[in-house]
């Protein structure tokens, strides 16, 4: 490992490869408060999708001591349940009912605000340019120079046949 | 000599050709598998035969819905009806209400279809004592 780092990001990486070695026991906690709880992706888990009605696994596993007992009477007849006892059991098993999961977000909203937003600040980045950026006017795009710039490509003939100067009218001194 | 090799090579064709009739024959014969396509009747049969196994298990139940839905069709009310009795057999109301949100998801723009289908399934509903979504207010937010 030592023998491939150079400069200051190797060092760092070949120092945390000899803690790591030297250590193993010892968790490496440099950053360990800033990684949140992540879900174990090796057992089943839960997701709402319009295409999988029913996940892998309920929504709530750990279940309350009234959760238990609505769930005993489940196991008899249905008729026997309240509105409010059904709802608490599809509650439990599911997040969000079909009319939540097709929910429209306003997310748009933001994705536009922050797209002209930085459309408006590269405007200004722009017109900052303009003043402090560019080089000097070139005197080659002013007018007067341009129709003197016109007057010698007309004396000099350009393209007579078919171009530039066969649109002039050379007896009669102006454009046909 | 020249004329003898094209003969010869002309009856080799000939006898490759023959030993492949799909080729010889017009487009009319293809190289297609010979099996008959399905029936809707065969279709809807083999579901409700599958939800109706006396010992299903959740995992199957989660598996046969979760792979009909996925059809490009919206399941048949006797093919629902032997799903309902399934969560019932597994004690899972919950799963019931979510195949009838499912049902009127996969109707899409056609509206008439899930008025139907709980129509069609309204002695099963009443005699398991199913309520439907709407009943319980979970189509609204």
């Amino acid at each position: 490992m030592l023998h491939l780092t150079t400069g200051r990001l190797g060092s760092l990486l070949s120092r945390r490869a000899v803690v790591a070695l030297s250590c193993s026991s010892v968790k490496m906690s440099t950053h360990g408060h800033e990684v949140s709880e992540q879900a174990d992706m090796s057992l089943p888990m839960y997701w709402d999708r319009l295409d999988t009605p029913l996940p892998d696994k309920p929504y709530q596993d750990t279940l309350t001591a009234a959760d238990k007992s609505l769930k005993q009477k489940e196991m008899g007849p249905w008729t026997n349940l309240s509105k409010e006892e059904k709802l608490a059991l599809y509650r439990l098993m599911f997040k969000a009912t079909y009319a939540e999961m097709r929910k429209p977000s306003s997310e748009w909203k933001t994705v536009m605000g922050g797209i002209f937003f930085f459309i408006g600040v590269t405007g200004l980045v722009v017109l900052w340019q303009r003043f402090y950026m560019y080089p000097p006017h070139p005197q080659t795009l002013d007018d007067e120079w341009k129709a003197k710039q016109v007057k010698r490509m007309l004396d000099m003939r350009i393209n007579p046949v078919e171009g530039f100067s066969s649109n002039w009218d050379y007896e009669k001194g102006h454009w046909k | 000599m020249f004329s003898a090799a094209v003969r010869i090579s002309a009856a080799g064709i000939r006898t490759a050709v023959r030993s492949r009739p799909c080729f010889t024959a017009p487009l009319a014969v293809r190289c297609y598998s010979h099996a008959k396509p399905e029936t809707d009747e065969e279709f809807d049969a083999r579901w409700v035969t599958y939800f109706s196994k006396p010992d299903i298990d959740a995992w199957e139940l989660r598996k046969g819905m979760n792979t009909l839905i996925g059809y490009d069709l919206v399941p048949e009310p006797k093919i629902l009806d032997s799903a309902l009795r399934a969560c019932r057999r597994l004690n899972d109301l919950a799963s019931a209400i979510r195949i009838l949100e499912a049902v009127r998801d996969k109707s899409g723009p056609h509206k008439d279809i899930y008025p139907y289908v709980i129509q069609e399934l309204q002695p099963t509903l009443r005699e398991l004592g199913i309520s439907t979504p709407e009943e319980l207010g979970l189509d609204k937010l």
